[in-house]
């Protein structure tokens, strides 16, 4: 939870977009992240991105899954409730292959919806400071972190990038639990510098 | 850049090395199996050869169909090599020529007291269960679907390369043969859907045991061989880099293999798995002695390995990322695979002519490798004849900027 300085700019073309960022990351300016209407292919190479453990902890979960069910099942047939199916052996291990396999893919797939939500500061309720409204109709926005110092340095260098906008917002740079009509507008939070 | 792909010494040696091999298995295997007293020894002489022609058979109808599938899904990301599984397509006529002889030889030129060992129903004599099928199982039937579905997947093969190569000399961006190469794709996973994918598998593998059957057999066999074909196609696609062709192809077309090839061998243990669960749970004697030999059988450790083969190494290995983009790792798990579903194919085979007498030796090994000869020969002969870059094809850009 901090307020923070933003200088933000926006695009209205991911062509004009992939230089700005090539460029910001060369500047020095700390890029605070990008908000596109969609899907950019490549754009998390070209922000440097890391790719994340999602999938390593979709294996956890996964394996967890499995056990779950192996193991409770195990338990109920052999010494909870054990019950003869057409003379089958108690531990019938084929016939708990099915539920096993759907129990894994029901843990890998909530699981990671999870993570993912987690890692990405989504949850109903969650709430984040919008930086532009177009942001997911039409622009594309990059936002920097600034200080009183370098601010007009930050709008000037932006402008050079082929923005079609500028503004200077102080705005909190976390999620906070809120609800939709109780959010600050966003006239409130912006300056514009020209 | 390199397009023109020439046979290497080491590659010639090597194949006709393999090929003497497999026709010394084939001789020796003549004089001493077949010559000999035991009649289990004179059907493992017929019955290794038929595994290995239909083995090797399917793996390369499947790199045909893996053509049409990617081309009417318009996927440019099968461009970048196209040229390996058309060479490879393009020769299912060399294998389709030794399965249909060694079929008929089978079914017509072997018989030991009056009854075929491999292929009970040629001679039903009194079983009224093979008589029942006999409107299915019957010597003209066998006949006449051999010979056309062979000749169909043939004729498919080298109908594709032909487009493939018709674009070469086309005027720039024309796309005539693009959409004709559509057609053709549609017309042969209709033809495929129909042999490979359910008549074929139950004719030439299941009639083996003709007293059981099963629905789900032919997407089992279908995804052995799918799965085979991949990895075959990959070996073919890494050997090609390392001889310093195919530069447009990069980690991201070999991680797109690898995904198929990791993605099918889970198909094949669903299919695999469904049909044994269906017969494990109802429980009826007919159904369960396939298993019973196979499972508890003389045959268990096959069993076994085939499932930690196929199932378990791919899912393990081949579950990460950079594991599927490492070359060294994809081609030995390809190699694998292409074992593995090898072995699996013996375990269809076997059981029901040889029960308890059977040998994974010099001779099974033999022949595999004779087999394997043929394939690298003829395959690298098809790539030497023209361009490994598709350079005219409409998709050629898409392909190389692909990633996965």
């Amino acid at each position: 939870m901090a307020i923070k300085k933003f200088a933000v700019a926006c695009y209205n073309d991911e062509e004009v977009l992939f230089p700005a960022v090539k460029k910001v990351r060369h500047s020095g300016f700390k890029l605070h992240d990008v908000y596109t209407p969609f899907p950019v292919h490549g754009l998390d190479h070209a922000l440097g991105l890391k790719e994340t453990d999602l999938h390593v902890a979709g294996f956890i979960y996964g394996i967890t899954g499995t056990a779950t069910a192996v193991g409770f099942m195990s338990w109920i047939f052999t010494s909870d409730w054990p019950i003869n199916f057409g003379g089958k052996p108690h531990w019938s291990l084929p016939a708990f292959i099915p539920i096993t396999f759907e129990l894994t893919v029901l843990f890998a797939a909530v699981g990671m919806v999870l993570t993912f939500c987690y890692l990405n500061q989504i949850m109903p309720g969650v709430k984040k400071h919008v930086f532009h409204p177009r942001q997911s109709d039409d622009l594309f926005v990059v936002a920097l972190e600034i200080s009183d110092a370098n601010e007009q340095e930050a709008i000037n260098f932006l402008k050079t990038t082929g923005a079609v906008e500028t503004s200077v917002q102080i705005a909190e740079s976390e999620w906070w639990y809120g609800r939709f009509d109780k959010e600050e507008p966003y006239e409130k939070y912006t300056t514009v510098n020209g | 850049m390199n397009e023109r792909f020439e046979i290497p010494a080491r590659l010639r040696n090597t194949s006709l090395a393999l090929i003497i091999i497999g026709i010394l298995a084939l001789v020796i295997g003549g004089v001493t199996l077949l010559g000999s007293s035991d009649h289990f020894e004179q059907t493992r002489f017929w019955i290794v050869l038929l595994h290995n022609s239909v083995f090797f058979l399917l793996m390369s109808v499947a790199c045909i169909f893996i053509q049409a599938a990617a081309s009417l899904a318009q996927g440019a990301w099968i461009v970048a090599y196209k040229r390996v599984p058309e060479a490879i397509g393009a020769n299912v006529w060399v294998f389709g020529l030794i399965t249909i002889i060694i079929l008929f030889a089978i079914a017509f030129g072997f018989k030991i007291d009056g009854h075929n060992p491999i292929y009970h129903w040629v001679t039903p004599g009194n079983d009224e269960i093979l008589k029942g099928k006999s409107s299915f199982l019957n010597p003209g039937m066998f006949v006449g679907f051999t010979v056309v579905t062979i000749a169909l997947w043939a004729f498919v093969g080298r109908k594709f390369r032909a487009i493939s190569i018709a674009q070469e000399s086309a005027p720039k961006n024309s796309t005539k043969n693009y959409w004709l190469m559509f057609k053709w794709s549609a017309a042969f996973l209709f033809i495929y859907a129909l042999t490979q994918m359910s008549t074929t598998p139950w004719m030439w593998i299941m009639s083996i045991d003709a007293h059981w059957y099963s629905t789900m057999f032919s997407w089992y066999t279908f995804g052995s061989a799918f799965v085979s074909g991949m990895s075959l196609i990959l070996l073919w696609v890494v050997y090609l880099k390392n001889q310093g062709h195919m530069e447009i192809v990069s980690k991201e077309h070999v991680h797109d293999l690898g995904k198929f090839m990791f993605a099918f061998s889970i198909f094949w243990t669903y299919t695999w798995f469904a049909q044994y669960m269906l017969i494990w749970y109802s429980n009826i004697p007919e159904e369960t002695t396939y298993f019973v030999i196979r499972q508890h059988g003389p045959y268990a450790m096959i069993w076994y390995a085939t499932f930690i083969i196929n199932f378990c190494m791919p899912i393990l290995i081949l579950m990460s990322r950079p594991s599927k983009r490492n070359y060294f790792t994809v081609s030995f798990m390809a190699m694998t695979i292409i074992f593995g579903h090898w072995l699996d194919f013996y375990i269809m085979t076997m059981p029901g002519p040889l029960k308890e007498h059977w040998h994974l030796s010099w001779y099974e090994l033999g022949i595999f490798a004779g087999f394997a000869g043929v394939m690298m020969f003829s395959v690298a002969r098809m790539l030497t004849k023209s361009s490994l870059v598709p350079s005219n094809h409409p998709l050629l850009k898409e392909a190389i900027l692909h990633q996965s």
